[in-house]
C-alpha cells in the first residue's frame, strides 16, 4: 500500500467549490461597483459641460433643458467646509482627551462608548435633530449652516476614531522623552504627539468629509432647496449637490435625469478625489505599513 | 540622566506639580476634556430635543401610534409608525441575509484565496463601494435596477409563487422591496466585508498551520482555524449593517413606493420604511406632520441605537476572549 | 506505520532568497533524528518542506526530491493536503484550536476524513491521549477547552492531535523551546516511547536534549551569512557528540559559537 493516501473526491470536489463561491462572491460584489461608475460616467458625460458647471436652476423648469449645479456646488463647498471647522477640532480634541488624558476613567470610557453609537447614528436622524433643535426651538430658518450642523454630527465620531488610532500609534518613549526634558504635558501633545500623528488624522479627516460630501438626507431637512445661487450659508435656502441629484432624480423628465446624471459624476468626481488623496497621504506616509 | 528626569518631570507627582505652573495645561486640557462632554452632549440632546418636538405631533394624533398603519399626520390626524416599522425591518432583514454571505466570501477572498499582491488593491475596490454616496446608488437603483429586477421578478413569482415572499398578483417588477434590499444590501455589504476581512485576518496563524499540518484542505482549514475565530467579529459586523441598513435613507427613497401596509410580498409594489417616509414626506408636512416625522425619526434612532449597543457588546465580548486566548 | 524518508539535492527559496541548499539525508523509521545548528541556519524549514508545510508561506518554494518509502512528495500527482496528513507536524509554540475542547481538538483530524462512528472516535481519542501520556492527567475535563491547559499539557495535546490521525512520520519543530523544564522532561520521555511506532525528525536548540532523545543528528550550519544553510555533518548521535568529524560541529557542540 502507498504511503501517500489520495484525499477523497468529495473532499477536493468541496474544497474547490467553496473556492469557486469565494470567487463569485468576489466578483458580484464589485459588479454593481462598476455598473454604477459605467452608468455614471457614460450618463453624466450628456449634460457635464460648462454650462452645468456654471449655471444655476433658477428659471429652468424640469422640462427645460440646460441648466447646472453652480449653486449646489458651492452649496456642498460651503456647507462641508463649516462642518469641518466644528467637527475636527472637537473630533481631534476628544480623541486627545481619550488616549493622552482620560486614561480608563469612567469618563473616557462613557465617551468612547458613545463615540461608537454615534457612528451608528442614522444621517436622517442626524438631520432631524437640527431640524428640531435649530430650526423649530431655536426658530432660525433654513440655512447652509444648519447644514452644516447636521453634517458636522456625522463626522465627529468618524474624525475621533480615526485620530485616536493616530495618536496611538506614537509610541511613547517620544512622549517621555519630551517629559524628561521638562516639557509640560500640553506643550508636548501640541510640539511632539500632534505633529507626529499629524498626516494620519489629515488622512482621517479628509476620509470623513469625503463621507459626509455625499450625504443627501440630513441636508433634506435642513438647506431646504433653493434652485438659485446663494453664496451666505448663514442665511437663507442653500443647495448642496447630493440634495440636487435627489431633487432632478425625482422629476420623471428625462432632462431633469440628465442633470442628475450630471450631478451624480461631480458628486463621485469630488469624493473619489478627497477619496485618493486621503489614500495617497497615507500610503506616501508609511509606504511599509501598506498592506 | 535620571537626575533631570526626577527633578523636572519624570515622576507623576512632580509632573502634575510642574504642569499646575505652566499656563497652557489646565486651559488645554480643559478644552479636550470639553470637547468629550460637548460629544455626550450631542448624543443627549438629539433624544431631548426629538422627544420634545415630538410630543405635540403625538397628543394630536387621533390613531394608535404604535399600532396604526395610515399615516395621515397633515389631513385627518392619524398616523401610527406599524407600517413603517415593518417594512424598515423587513427591507434591512432582507439586504441582510442577501449581504452577509457574500460580504463574508469578499471577506474570505481578500484574506485568505486572494494572491498576496492583489488582496491590498481588491480589498480597496470593495472599500470603494462604501464610499460611493448613497443618492447615487438610489438613482442607479432607480434607472437601472428596477428595470433590469423585471425579468427575474416575473420569472420568481411564477415559479416560485407558492413560497409567501415571492407571491402577489400582477407582479411586473417596477419599485418593490426586493429593489430595495438589493440597493441596501450593496451598500452595506463593504462595511461588513471590511470588519469581517480584518477578524479574518487576526486569526491565530499558528492554528491555520495546525489545521493545514493535520491534512484539512484550504477550507477545511478555514472551518477549523478561521471561522470559529471570526464568528463574533462576523456577527457584530452584521449587526452594524443592520444597523446601517435601517437607517438608510435616500436610495429607498427614491426606490419605495411609499405605500402604507404590512405586505410580505416582496415583488409587489408595496415598500416603505421610516427613514425613506421623512425624506419623502417632509417637504409637504404641515406642523403636526413635521412633529410626526420627528416621533418616526425616535423611533428609528432607538432601534438602531439598540442595534449598535449590541453590536459593540459583542465585539468588545470577543476582545475579551481574544485576550484571555492570547 | 513508521516509513523512512530519503532527501536528495533538496533546495528551498523565499521569493529570490535560498535559505537552504544541496541537502541530502536518510531519516530512519523507527528511531529519533535530531537537527541541530544555529539559529537561522535552515533546520526548520528543511523540516518544513518535510510534509509540504514550507509552500504555506507565499512565494516559498522547494526543488530536489524527497521521498517516503520511495514514493517523491513532490511529484505532480501527489497533492500537499495528502502529504501533510501522512507526516504530522508539532510546533514551537503549543497551538490548541482555541474555539474546541480537548476532545474536540484530538478529534480535529480525524473528521476531516469524515465517517468515523462516535465509538471509534472516543476510542481513537483516549488511545491518542494515553500515546501522549496525557490522558491521566484531564480525562475528567475532556469538554473544557484545550487553551485552559498548561503549555505542557498543550503541547501534549497537540501531540495527541498529530497522532490520532497516524502519521508515518512526526516533525517537530523545537516541541520544547516554549516550555518550563519538568514539561520538557515530560515531552522527551514521550518521544523516546513514540519511536517505537513513529519515524520521529526534531528540531532543537538544546544540544542536551539532541543528546538524550536522539538516535541519529544533523548539524546545519550557514557557510556565511547571507548563504544558504547546508547539512555540515550527520551521523549516530553518540559518535557526533564524542568524535565529530568536522571542526564545525565540533566548535558548536563545545559552545564555541552559535
Amino acid at each position: 500500500m502507498s504511503a501517500i493516501q489520495r484525499i477523497s473526491t468529495g473532499r477536493r470536489i468541496k474544497d474547490r467549490v467553496v473556492q469557486g463561491l469565494v470567487y463569485l462572491a468576489f466578483a458580484l460584489a464589485v459588479v454593481p461597483l462598476i455598473s454604477v461608475l459605467w452608468l455614471v460616467i457614460q450618463n453624466g458625460l450628456a449634460r457635464f459641460d460648462l454650462e452645468f458647471l456654471t449655471h444655476s436652476m433658477r428659471g429652468i423648469g424640469a422640462r427645460d433643458a440646460g441648466g447646472g449645479a453652480y449653486h449646489a456646488i458651492i452649496g456642498t463647498l460651503e456647507q462641508v467646509l463649516l462642518a469641518s471647522v466644528i467637527a475636527v477640532p472637537i473630533g481631534v480634541l476628544t480623541a486627545i482627551y481619550l488616549v493622552e488624558y482620560g486614561t480608563g476613567g469612567r469618563l473616557s470610557r462613557t465617551i468612547s462608548f458613545f463615540v461608537d453609537v454615534m457612528t451608528g447614528v442614522p444621517s436622517i436622524v442626524a438631520g432631524l435633530f437640527i431640524f428640531a433643535f435649530w430650526i423649530l426651538f431655536l426658530g432660525i430658518p433654513f440655512s447652509g449652516f444648519a447644514g452644516a450642523l447636521a453634517l458636522s454630527i456625522l463626522m465627529m465620531p468618524t474624525v475621533v476614531r480615526s485620530a485616536e488610532e493616530m495618536l496611538r500609534l506614537v509610541p511613547n518613549d517620544l512622549r517621555e522623552a519630551s517629559y524628561a526634558l521638562g516639557v509640560p504635558k500640553w506643550r508636548t501633545i501640541l510640539k511632539v504627539v500632534l505633529p507626529t500623528a499629524l498626516t494620519g488624522i489629515i488622512t482621517g479627516v479628509m476620509l470623513a468629509i469625503a463621507r459626509v460630501a455625499g450625504e443627501t438626507a440630513p441636508l433634506l431637512l435642513t438647506v431646504f432647496f433653493t434652485d438659485s445661487i446663494n453664496n451666505d450659508p448663514f442665511n437663507g435656502p442653500q443647495m448642496g449637490l447630493p440634495l440636487y441629484v435627489f431633487d432632478q432624480a425625482a422629476r420623471p423628465n428625462d432632462t431633469a435625469i440628465d442633470r442628475a446624471w450630471a450631478g451624480a459624476l461631480t458628486l463621485i468626481l469630488i469624493v473619489m478625489l478627497l477619496n485618493l488623496v486621503a489614500r495617497l497621504i497615507a500610503w506616501w506616509r508609511s509606504p511599509s505599513r501598506a498592506r | 540622566m535620571t537626575t533631570p528626569v526626577r527633578t523636572r518631570g519624570g515622576g507623576p507627582a512632580t509632573r502634575r506639580a510642574a504642569s499646575r505652573r505652566s499656563s497652557g495645561e489646565g486651559p488645554f486640557r480643559f478644552a479636550s476634556t470639553g470637547a468629550g462632554v460637548v460629544l455626550l452632549g450631542v448624543m443627549a440632546a438629539i433624544a431631548v430635543f426629538l422627544i420634545s418636538e415630538a410630543i405635540p405631533a403625538l397628543q394630536a394624533n387621533k390613531g394608535n401610534f404604535f399600532t396604526e398603519l395610515i399615516w395621515e399626520p397633515n389631513g385627518s390626524q392619524v398616523f401610527g409608525i406599524a407600517a413603517l416599522a415593518f417594512g424598515t425591518v423587513l427591507s434591512s432583514a432582507l439586504a441582510l441575509v442577501i449581504a452577509t454571505p457574500i460580504a463574508v466570501g469578499v471577506a474570505l477572498f481578500i484574506s485568505h484565496y486572494a494572491p498576496r499582491r492583489l488582496a491590498g488593491p481588491l480589498g480597496y475596490l470593495v472599500d470603494l463601494l462604501a464610499a460611493v454616496p448613497s443618492v447615487i446608488y438610489g438613482l442607479w437603483g432607480l434607472v437601472f435596477l428596477v428595470p433590469f429586477l423585471k425579468t427575474p421578478s416575473v420569472w420568481l413569482n411564477e415559479h416560485l409563487g407558492w413560497f409567501p415572499l415571492f407571491g402577489g398578483e400582477g407582479v411586473i417588477g417596477g419599485k418593490t422591496m426586493l429593489a430595495g434590499a438589493i440597493v441596501l444590501a450593496i451598500m452595506i455589504l463593504p462595511i461588513i466585508a471590511a470588519i469581517s476581512r480584518e477578524v479574518f485576518l487576526q486569526a491565530p496563524k499558528i492554528n491555520e498551520e495546525a489545521a493545514l499540518a493535520l491534512g484539512a484542505t484550504r477550507w477545511e482549514m478555514i472551518r477549523m482555524a478561521v471561522l470559529p475565530f471570526g464568528r463574533p467579529g462576523v456577527i457584530s459586523a452584521a449587526m452594524l449593517g443592520l444597523g446601517r441598513a435601517m437607517g438608510e435613507t435616500i436610495a429607498v427613497a427614491l426606490i419605495f413606493p411609499a405605500t402604507f401596509d404590512l405586505s410580505f410580498q416582496i415583488l409587489t409594489p408595496h415598500a416603505n420604511s421610516i427613514a425613506a417616509n421623512i425624506a419623502n414626506g417632509f417637504g409637504e408636512a404641515t406642523p403636526i406632520g413635521r412633529g410626526a416625522l420627528i416621533a418616526s425619526g425616535l423611533v428609528l434612532f432607538v432601534i438602531t441605537l439598540l442595534v449598535n449597543m449590541g453590536a459593540r457588546m459583542v465585539i468588545a465580548r470577543r476582545k475579551e476572549y481574544a485576550r484571555a486566548a492570547a | 506505520m513508521s516509513k523512512q524518508i530519503q532527501v536528495s539535492g533538496l533546495d528551498a527559496y523565499y521569493g529570490s532568497h535560498k535559505a537552504i541548499e544541496d541537502v541530502s539525508m536518510t531519516i530512519e523509521p523507527r528511531s529519533v533524528t535530531a537537527f541541530i545548528g544555529p539559529s537561522g541556519c535552515g533546520k526548520s524549514t528543511f523540516l518544513r518542506t518535510l510534509n509540504r508545510m514550507h509552500e504555506v508561506i507565499p512565494g516559498a518554494r522547494v526543488e530536489g526530491k524527497v521521498l517516503l518509502d520511495g514514493e517523491d512528495l513532490y511529484s505532480s500527482d501527489i497533492e500537499p493536503v495528502s502529504v501533510r496528513r501522512a507526516i504530522g507536524m508539532v510546533f514551537q509554540r503549543p497551538n490548541p484550536f482555541p474555539t474546541m475542547s480537548i476532545y474536540e481538538n484530538v478529534a480535529a483530524g480525524l473528521k476531516l476524513n469524515g465517517r468515523v462512528s462516535k465509538s471509534e472516535t472516543d476510542g481513537i481519542v483516549e488511545e491518542s491521549l494515553k500515546g501522549a501520556n496525557l490522558w491521566n492527567e484531564i480525562k475528567d475535563r475532556l469538554n473544557k477547552p484545550g487553551a485552559g491547559l498548561s503549555g505542557g499539557q498543550q503541547q501534549r495535546l497537540c501531540i495527541a492531535r498529530a497522532i490520532a490521525v497516524k502519521p508515518q512520520v512526526l516533525l517537530m519543530d523545537e516541541p520544547c523551546s516554549a516550555l518550563d523544564p519538568i514539561s520538557t522532561l515530560a515531552i522527551e520521555d514521550l518521544m523516546t516511547k513514540l519511536k517505537d511506532e513513529y519515524t520521529i525528525v526534531i528540531v532543537t536548540h538544546n544540544m542536551q536534549q539532541a543528546a538524550r532523545v536522539s538516535d541519529r543528528t544533523a548539524f546545519f550550519n550557514l557557510a556565511a551569512q547571507g548563504q544558504p544553510g547546508k547539512v555540515v555533518e550527520m551521523d549516530d548521535t553518540s559518535r557526533m557528540f564524542t568524535n565529530p568529524s568536522q571542526k564545525a560541529t565540533e566548535d558548536y557542540i563545545t559552545g564555541r559559537f552559535g
